[in-house]
């Protein structure tokens, strides 16, 4: 195992193996694109993947979309995320089984984002979080819409 | 070194390519035309971030805390803003045209909003009622009218028994569910069943009370 070649076989294998050990971690769907207009896409681990109706959304993947996208998103504890043209939206944290309170962590880098909270926001307060670039947003059981200001003031 | 060397000697070859090229189209191609006006500029990106509360169809329209360096709103009525900006955060009001103008691509892409449907079981069984049996029905049309649906199936006790007791109960209520959904061609993978047991009462009662509203299955189509 002291060769060259055992040493980049070492390396390859752990590689592997830590790939297999965050797939598992993050394989889940936790939502479903149902709507789209125009052109979207998920970035999944710095990759982009197609989004179409129907797609799974995993934490960690950030919705992306052009200058005609728009795209409709339900989380498994029924939050609904829409966000409109030239936006970046990124489901960070999201936790539930269902039962047990849950955690719900979104992101809006850019763009504009709907949300009709669902069972999380319900469960607990601070249990759900949008943030923007500047600002925090805590959501109690409620419907609202947000715009992420580009750039720096 | 060697390698700003050579690249510099491949740019001084392409350079005369391009010379030659400009040379040649200049004996047989018709005059360039002149310039093309440039494009407008792109518009500014929003200076603010805003935050607007919207009204609730069928209740009290919750509650949004925003806060930004060091300060915090808490927007709790209909159209109650907040903005970010050179001066802090602001609180304001929006109107419905205000939001309209923002907001109408996000809000028209919305998905549908989830429904739910509840199913009435006998007591101590997981046996439905007779009337619950046409609610499946209403269920599979909720189905068959939505992108990409999905299902959760929750059951539910009254607060008579144990935990332990209901949780399992419970359980067995929204398998039990599952599988008449199954059975109607619902995918298995599309539908969740989780037991809440007496966690969420829908009648609330002092613990060990029987109360036919509570035991039940509530399908939510999302």
């Amino acid at each position: 195992m002291r060769t060259p070649t055992g040493r980049i076989l070492v390396t390859i294998l752990g590689t592997a193996l830590a790939f297999l050990a965050s797939g598992e971690a993050e394989a889940q769907d936790v939502g479903r694109i149902k709507t789209v207009k125009g052109v979207v896409h998920i970035e999944r681990a710095g990759q982009p993947q197609p989004a179409l109706v129907g797609s799974g959304v995993r934490q960690a993947d950030v919705l992306v979309t052009g200058p005609d996208g728009a795209v409709g998103v339900t989380l498994a504890d029924d939050t609904l995320l829409s966000a409109g043209p030239n936006s970046v939206l990124a489901v960070e944290r999201f936790i539930y089984d269902g039962v047990k309170p849950g955690v719900l962590e979104a992101a809006l880098t850019k763009g504009t984002l709907a949300v009709v909270s669902g069972r999380i926001a319900k469960q607990a307060p601070d249990s759900m979080r949008v943030t923007t670039p500047a600002a925090i947003l805590g959501v109690r059981g409620t419907e609202f819409v947000v715009r992420a200001s580009d750039g720096s003031p | 070194m060697r390698a700003t060397a050579r690249r510099s000697g491949g740019r001084r070859l392409l350079s005369g390519f391009i010379l030659a090229g400009t040379l040649l189209a200049g004996c047989a191609a018709p005059p360039v035309p002149p310039p093309a006006p440039a494009p407008p500029p792109p518009t500014p990106p929003p200076r603010a971030d805003l935050i607007v509360l919207l009204p609730r169809p069928g209740g009290a329209p919750g509650a949004v805390v925003v806060q930004e360096g060091g300060r915090e709103i808490v927007l709790d009525t209909a159209y109650a803003s907040a903005r970010t900006g050179t001066g802090g955060l602001e609180a304001g009001r929006a109107t419905p045209d205000e939001v309209q103008a923002v907001f109408a691509a996000a809000l028209a892409i919305a998905p549908p909003r989830p429904v739910t449907f509840i199913l009435y079981f006998v007591e101590a069984t997981d046996q439905f009622t007779p009337e619950s049996q046409a609610l499946v029905e209403q269920v599979l049309r909720a189905i068959a009218t939505r992108p990409a649906p999905e299902l959760t199936v929750a059951g539910h006790t009254d607060a008579v028994g144990t935990d332990q007791y209901n949780d399992a109960l419970s359980l067995r209520r929204a398998e039990r569910v599952s599988a008449l959904l199954v059975a109607r061609g619902i995918p298995p993978d599309r539908i969740t069943a989780v037991g809440r047991g007496k966690r969420e009462l829908l009648v609330p009662t002092p613990d060990g009370v029987a109360e036919p509203r509570n035991r039940r299955v509530e399908i939510t189509v999302r």
